[in-house]
Formats: structure tokens, sequence, C-alpha cells
């Protein structure tokens, strides 16, 4: 059979996308419209849940169905609809204060539960659609709307928490690294379990250049490391930098200087999340911050398949559900 | 196993008999409680029962704190309440004899097990001395000492057990000797101890020795003259079970979730009245129910809505403080127009209140509880056997509306049970249940056009050309696009408004005991039905002019009841609340409504109705009585 090809712009909703000129929100969205038709998922399977915030307009923006739900619980509606839906591919759409925030709770449970759906979280480091207030993301001392004197929170790190929860598939990427970002969102759909990409994303209206050493180009071979699978920790302009394991914690070496057997070789399928850890909490300015897929663990069974094996199996151990005899069982007597 | 001996001493035949059975909460009262409701239910009898027990799980022993009870009243009339006064009063111990004696009738027969009768109890009852021993008492009751305890460790000897697992076997001794004075056959514990033990061979034994043992002092002991039995009632022809309230709305969700050939999907997190329906779904996985016990209730209800966008029959349940949680989500199902079911069990507010007992004071939460203008119907089963038809009429009234529906039930119709009529299932009418189909795809969909009902499209995902996207922003009519224009929000207001009110033109009318004019209507809803209907029975026997209207439709209310309420000369309105209908009432209708009021935790009593209503006929003619001006006031 001949499927139509569909095209990025045939993801494209005929509502005007309504961010501020230069957000990173847009990169996000051309690159989710790109990936799509790679997957071959046609567009009424697919679902995008979001909560509140800048980035959750998402959903208006997409020709699939869509929710625009309540801020920081798009998860739990995920939830529902994948336990009873599990043909559909659900993504979740969410921001570092919609997540972390008021959502913290539903995040993690939803990544311990494994639902197989993907997770997107636009993670500006700041309050967007509430106009510039601090976030559970900010680093320590940011002056923001609401804290002139400087954020005295420390910050939560949201791949830190995925991995706390033994999350299946935790990533990151970056709005300004559009080729990245699409394979990074490409392997989360690919991913059996709840998938989450953490997305580095510009708010150039409250909080310019916050992640700039990340996302310009020229700054970034310095202050990113490129994480594959297999393959050593290797960064910096002239490919001259890379990371290794010593005692038990990770170091930045000159690769000139040291054996290519002393260098870390990233292991996404390790099940043991030790090592991934040291990862998320590598931390600019000190160390190389990871992009790409930090943990891609298979074989845990996700939520929706256990919630429907358990209907299926008690059909075939009770047989399908007959209300009489339901009413009739126990103890009945008849008035005569 | 050998079946039910038989008395051979005088049997007197009585109407009804209303029995509470006091302990520690560690005494298995309730067991005993449910055991004797069961029987007397298989007996044929009607029966209504009205569990108490403490919200500690397990109170200090001994004290008053602790105290559990059972209350069963089964008779061969047709009954609405557990009764007012007891006729019998079994104490385990000092602290269940003080707290509950109040309670029973005089001549009442009190049995109290004699062993828990010590210096250590009196101590942790706050007793000065042995309360058995007042000479009033055994002049006011007729009091029946038992050493339970011992009499227990007798006959279970045999058995080989400790000590305190041969104590543990004395609440299946009271039983016996209970079952023994009401004429209850011992068979269906018989039963029941062999399901629930029989893994535990020596356990089930022992239990059976010590019921049989009540039973067999009951008979041999000179401290009783006479049993009493209670006839089979005259209820109506058919095939009856005993139903308790969660159990039947549980049973009922399952039947509507058959009848509109739908999967049922239920979002929940635990709390106090409403777990058990949790309890009794997880039961049902091989009818197609998915139970989700959610983080929290936010998350519960949540994945419910998500649930019902995927075309599933989704249903959510809590009680008070865990509907406040859920409060902003109800809210957004509002706004998205789609169908589910919100079922509140309400217990004693404010905030964590009573969880244990019974109040109606959620009733202006769930109508006004939200941002916004959000109506919401809302239904309100009237007994525990009503919650099945309840919970049907609440599915059918959400998907031909496109709108969450909530559920007032309470503590009292929640634990409380009473015989019900199986229904004929092929005779249940079924409900259809529609989904647009794939369209051609250069057509623009429209998520919000809206039918007769005013209801909008229930497209789900998967379907080819409907794609669309809710959301809780405002919505423009027709293409559900969001839209800040103030006339489209107005209008969309309106409409949403219609659309409940509109409900009114579907469901019976309002339907009246008694006359539909006269001096004084009774209006009610929820778990008091049975004390005002009986209440009104009784006082319309002794001849006065009075009516009763149980309200299960309380958004919208039947279209008559305006009309109706005008044809008497006062309207009085019982609530375990402070007025919470009433204001609704006074404020829909422009009716001067009087309040009766209790919010002690407990139901009402029959006779605590039955003299408001008196002082109100008295004066319903004339001029105002003295509570009239004092409701004002307030
Ligand atoms: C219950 C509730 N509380 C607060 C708000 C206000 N609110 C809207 S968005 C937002 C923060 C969003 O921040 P983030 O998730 O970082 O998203 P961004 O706008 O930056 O994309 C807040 C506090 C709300 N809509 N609902
Ligand atoms: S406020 Fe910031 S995050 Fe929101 S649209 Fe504007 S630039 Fe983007």
């Amino acid at each position: 059979m001949n499927l139509p090809v569909l095209k990025a712009a045939d993801f494209a909703s005929d509502q005007d996308v309504r961010w501020c000129p230069g957000c990173g929100d847009y990169s996000i969205l051309a690159q989710m419209k790109k990936v799509l038709p790679e997957l071959g998922v046609p567009r009424e399977k697919t679902v995008f849940i979001s909560g509140i915030g800048c980035s959750s307009r998402f959903p208006y923006y997409m020709n699939t169905y869509g929710m625009h739900s309540i801020h920081g619980r798009a998860p739990t509606f995920a939830t529902g609809l994948k336990s009873t839906r599990p043909d559909l591919m659900v993504w979740v759409i969410t921001g570092d204060g919609d997540a972390l925030s008021i959502g913290g709770n539903h995040f993690i449970h939803c990544l311990r539960r494994n639902l197989d759906i993907n997770i997107v979280l636009f993670n500006n480091r700041i309050y967007g659609l509430t106009k510039g207030q601090y976030s559970p993301t900010s680093t320590e001392g940011q002056v923001t709307k609401s804290t002139p004197m400087g954020s005295i929170d420390h910050p939560l790190h949201p791949l830190s928490v995925a991995l706390a929860a033994e999350a299946t598939f935790v990533a990151r990427s970056i709005d300004a690294h559009v080729k990245h970002l699409g394979e990074t969102l490409k392997r989360a759909a690919e991913h059996k379990g709840t998938s989450l990409v953490e997305v580095y994303q510009n708010c150039n209206v409250f909080n310019d250049g916050a992640m700039a050493y990340a996302q310009e180009r020229k700054q970034r071979a310095e202050n990113v490391v490129e994480l594959e699978h297999g393959k050593p920790l290797i960064f910096g302009t002239n490919n001259d930098k890379a990371v290794r394991l010593v005692g038990n914690h990770l170091e930045v070496v000159n690769v000139a200087d040291v054996p290519a057997d002393d260098l870390l070789i990233h292991d996404e399928k390790e099940m043991n999340p030790s090592i991934q850890m040291m990862l998320a909490r590598m931390r600019y300015p000190e160390m190389p911050e990871p992009i790409g897929v930090l943990r891609a663990v298979e074989g845990v069974a996700t939520y929706n398949e256990q919630i429907n094996d358990q209907v299926t199996l008690a059909k075939q151990k009770k047989g399908e559900g007959d209300l009489q005899a339901l009413f009739n069982s126990g103890d009945t007597w008849e008035v005569a | 196993m050998t079946a039910s001996p038989t008395t051979l001493k005088d049997v007197s035949t009585v109407s009804g008999i209303t029995v509470r059975l006091a302990g520690d909460s560690g005494d298995g009262m309730q067991l005993l409680g449910t055991q004797l409701t069961n029987t007397s239910a298989l007996a044929g009898n009607d029966v209504a029962t009205f569990p108490d027990f403490p919200a500690e799980i397990r109170a200090p022993r001994g004290t008053r704190a602790g105290v559990s009870g059972f209350q069963v009243r089964f008779a061969s009339e047709e009954i609405f309440t557990p009764g007012d006064h007891l006729d019998a009063l079994v104490v385990m111990n000092p602290a269940a004899m003080v707290t509950n004696l109040g309670d029973l009738r005089k001549g009442g027969i009190l049995i109290a097990n004699e062993d828990g009768f010590n210096e250590k109890e009196f101590k942790l009852a706050k007793v000065e001395s042995n309360p058995l021993d007042a000479s009033v008492i055994e002049e006011v009751y007729r009091v029946i000492k038992v050493p339970m305890t011992t009499l227990t460790r007798d006959a279970v000897a045999a058995h080989g057990l400790s000590q305190k697992i041969a104590d543990r076997c004395k609440n299946f001794f009271a039983m016996g000797l209970v079952y023994w004075l009401f004429g209850r056959s011992l068979d269906p514990t018989l039963r029941f101890i062999q399901d629930k033990f029989g893994k535990k061979p020596d356990i089930a034994a022992a239990n059976e020795a010590a019921l049989r043992a009540g039973w067999a002092y009951g008979e041999t002991t000179e401290a009783f003259g006479e049993s009493y039995q209670v006839e089979a009632a005259e209820l109506e022809k058919g095939t009856y079970r005993n139903m308790m309230g969660n159990q039947a709305l549980a049973w009922g969700l399952v039947a509507a979730s058959k009848l509109s050939s739908k999967d049922m999907f239920y979002g929940t997190y635990p709390i106090t009245p409403a777990s058990d329906i949790l309890h009794e779904l997880t039961r049902f996985k091989n009818f197609g129910v998915r139970t989700f016990q959610a983080e929290d209730e936010i998350a519960a209800v949540c994945a419910t809505i998500g649930a019902a966008f995927g075309g599933t029959m989704a249903v959510t349940a809590s009680s008070g403080p865990g509907i406040a949680l859920k409060a902003e989500a109800m809210g957004l199902g509002m706004m998205l127009e789609l169908p589910m079911i919100v079922i509140n069990v309400q217990r004693g507010g404010p905030s964590t209140g009573l969880p244990t007992k019974t109040e109606q004071s959620d009733l202006l939460q769930c109508m006004f509880g939200r941002n916004g203008e959000s109506p919401l119907p809302i239904l309100a089963p009237r007994s525990p056997g009503d919650c099945f038809d309840i919970a049907v009429e609440a599915w059918r009234i959400a998907t031909e509306c496109m709108c969450p529906v909530v559920i007032l039930s309470d503590g009292y119709i929640a634990n409380g049970s009473e015989p019900w009529k199986i229904p004929d299932v092929a005779k249940l009418p079924k409900i259809e249940v529609k989904h647009p189909e794939g369209s051609d795809p250069d057509e623009p969909f429209m998520p919000y056009a809206r039918d007769e009902n005013l209801a909008r499209p229930w497209a789900i995902p998967g379907t080819p050309g409907l794609m669309h996207r809710l959301g809780g922003l405002e919505k423009e009519d027709g293409t559900g696009n969001v839209s800040y224009d103030p006339a489209n929000h107005q209008h969309m207001t309106d409409t949403r408004a219609a659309k409940v009110n509109r409900i009114a033109e579907r469901i019976p009318d309002q339907d009246v005991y008694g006359e539909t004019s006269g001096d004084v209507l009774l209006i009610s809803w929820g778990g008091t039905y049975g004390a005002c209907h009986t209440a009104v029975r009784n006082c319309r026997k002794a001849g006065h002019s009075v009516s009763h209207a149980h309200l299960r439709y309380i958004n919208p209310m039947p279209k008559n009841l305006g009309e109706l309420m005008k044809g008497f000369n006062k309207v009085i309105v019982p609530e375990l609340n402070t007025g919470q209908l009433r204001m609704l009432l006074r404020a829909k209708y422009l009716v001067d409504c009087i309040g009766v009021n209790k919010i002690q935790g407990k139901p009402f009593a029959v006779s605590e109705l039955v003299e408001a209503i008196q002082e109100h006929v008295s004066t319903a003619k004339g001029g105002k009585s003295e509570s009239d001006v004092r409701s004002k006031a307030g």
C-alpha cells in the first residue's frame, strides 16, 4: 500500500504561532515537525499534551490531536490517555516551571512508572508566561523580577531528577543545535518507555543568553560534550579534550596527555545509573555539559503494557465479565 | 458441617429489632455487624445499617475513643433507617457501655461481656466503679451478664490456639448468642468462616466452635426466657442481595460501562470513605476496568480526563479534601466538554474534619467550588441501593451532555446497607455513545459544533480527519480555537450554563410522597432520605398535612419543583449541614425555606425530624413559629 508521504508542513495547524520573535521555542517546533514524518506514525495517532507556560502553547500549533491542560499536570493526562489508548503516540510538552515546580510530583511518578510516552522539557531557567520570575532551574544568585537580590534557592537539575527516578531514557539537547535536536527527538520517540528530553531553550525576553555558553556555536565546542554510545567523551574546538573517571569523580584531561584506554567510554545502556548521574552533574563552567542520550535502557516493562496485560490476564482467568452472573454471585434470596 | 440448630424455648414474634454491637475497635464488631446484616437480609427481613467507627485504626484499647459500633435494624415491614432507639445493645467493655447506653430504650436488653468489666478496664474507660453494678441499670433495662471471654476460651480449648488468638474468637461467641436471641440461622456465617479461614483449619474450627457455643449459651442459660423472631418483610417480588453504598456505586459504574460498551478507567487516590469503591473496582479487570492509584487526587482526576479524551468511560472519586484538590481539573473538564464522572463521598469537614463520620456539607463546594462560571450537573443517591441507579444515570447524562457529572454520596450511604433487588440485565436500557467517524481532511472539523442537547461531538484521537486541540483557554464557538473575543466569552459561558440547565427537560419531574399541596413540604436530598421519609410517614399517620419531596437531581433541579413548593404554606429543608440546599432553593425559587440543620457527624434521628415537622405543621396555617424567627435571624 502506498501511504501518502507527509512533510513537515502537514503537521502545522492553521493557528498563528504567537511566541516572541527570537524565542527558542520556534526551533523546537520546527524540529518536531521535521521529525514526525520520519516516524511513520499517522497524524491522527499522534497526541501532544502540555501544561501551562509559553512552551505549553505548542499543541495548538500542531495538526495532530492535542490538549493544553493545566499547570504542571500534563504527565497525568498522558497517563490516563496512554493507559487506555496504548495505540497512540503521546508527547508531553512542558517547561522548567511547569514540570519541576508545580508538576514536580507528577514528573517523578511518570518517569518511575515508565509510561511509554515522550516528555520534552523546554528549559529556559525562567518563568516566561508570567513574565520573568525565577524558576526551579534558575541559577543561585540569579536576579529576576521576584528575586531582586538574587535567588537563594538551590537549583533542581531535571536530568538528575530523572535518573534518580530511574527513568529509562534521559537526554539533553539545545534549541539552536537543530540537527542534534532533531536526532535526539527521534531517538526519544523510538524508545519504549518514558523518554525525557531536556532542551536548553533561550527566552530572549526574560533570560536572554542564560545558556549562551551552550547555545552559541562558537562557545559550544568548548563547553559542551556530545555523548555517543560506546565512544569516549571528547570535546573542544580542536577535539583535544576529554573526560575521564578518576576514583569516584570525573575530570577533564588533554587527549594528548593520557593513554586512550584511560578515557571514559559512554555507556547509555548501563542499568546502574551511577556514572550517568555523574554525567548529569557535569556543569558549566567547571565541566563541559553533556548533550545527547545519557541513558537508554531497554527491557523495563511500561505502565501501559502492564495495566492492559492485567486486564487481558483477568479475562483469560475469569472469562469476560458477566454482569448478571456478578449480580447473582454470593448470598441472594428470593421474595415470592 | 452440620446446619443451624433450632431452639426449644419460647419464641415471640416482633415486627422489627434494632440492635447495636459495640466494643473495642479491635474486637471485630464491624465483622459481627456485617454478618448479622447479611444473615437477616437472607432471612427476608428488610434491613438498614449504621456502622460507626473511630478515625484511628487502633485507638487506645479500652478507651471511649476506641469504641467501634455497628447498628442494624431488621424488620418485617419496609424500613428506611437503622432506627433511633435500640431494642438490644451488646457491649464488650465498660467504654462501649457508657458511650452507647443512652440509646438503649427503657426495658431494652443489655448484654455485657462480664469478663471485660474489671478494674483495668474501668480506668481505661474513665469510670469510677463497675457501671453494671449501678442499681438503676437493672431497674431500667434487662441486663444479661455473660463471661464471654471465659466461655470462648473453654469452647475453643480443644483447638490448641494461643490464648491471644483464642480470645479473638469471642466476637463469634457474641454473634452466636445474638443469633440465638433473634432466631437467626448460623448457616451463612458458617459458610463465611469456611471461605475466610478455610486455609487455616484450626482458626476456622475455633471460630465455628465459638459461634456454636454462643448459640448454645442462649439456649441453655436461664437468663433468657425466650427468643424473638422477625418475619420476612413484604418486599417487591424478585431476587435480592444485601448491598452497601460504595459497592453499589462500583457495580453501577461497571453496569454503565457495559451498557455503553465502553471500557472503564478509574483514577483515584485513597481517602475515607471513598476508598472501598477502588477496592471493589479492582476486582473487575475482566470487565475491562482499569484502576489507577495515582500519586495524588490531582493526578487522579487529570488521568481521568486524559482517559476521557481517548474515548473511555472515565471516573474519579474522592471525599471533600480530595475534591478540593481536583477543583482546577474539574473546571478544565467542564471547559473541554468531555464526559466523565466525579464522585464525592462526603464526610465531616472542613479540612480533615471527621473522616469516619457523615455530613452533607460539600454541596456548595461541588456546586461552586471552581474558578469562574463552571456549572456541573450534580446527582445524589438517596440510599445504598440507589447508588447503583445514580451511577448509571450519571454516565448517561455525562455522555448526552458531554461534561463531567458529579455524584454526591456520603459516608452514611457508603457504609450502610440494604436489600437490593437484582435487576434483569437484559432489561436495563443501553447507553448510546457516538463518536464521529473520520471525515474528509479538506473539510474543517468543528469540535465545538453542538447538537440538540448543546453537546459537542466526542471525536477521539485515532480518527483521521478530526484532529483538534482542546485546552483550558476560552474556545471560539464551533471551531474550538482559542478566543479572547468578549462577545464569544459571554456566548460560551451562557451556552455551557444552558447545556446543564437543559438536562431538566430530560429528567423525571420531582415526585412527591403525599399530596401536592398542603401545610408543610419537607425537601431533602442524599442520605437523609430514610429518616425524612419515615418522619413524614409517621406524621401523616398522625393526621398531619405534610408531604415529602426527595431530590436526586440537584443541578439542575426538576423543572416542576418551583411550582410544587408554591403549593405549601411552609417548606422545611432538613440537612446535615448549616443550610446549603436551603440556600440554593431560596436563591432560585425565592421561597422562604426553613432549615432543620444538624452537624454532629451523625445522621438524623426520625424523632428529631418528627418534632420539627410537628412544630411547623402547627404554625403553618397561621403565624410564624419560634424557629422561623430563629432561622431568619441566623
Ligand atoms: C495553578 C496555576 N498556578 C499558576 C499559574 C501561572 N503560571 C502560568 S505559566 C507559569 C510558569 C511557567 O513557567 P515555565 O514552565 O518555565 O514555562 P515558560 O513560560 O517559561 O515556557 C505560571 C506560574 C497557572 N496558570 N496556574
Ligand atoms: S517570554 Fe520567553 S519563553 Fe515566552 S515566548 Fe517570549 S521568549 Fe519565548
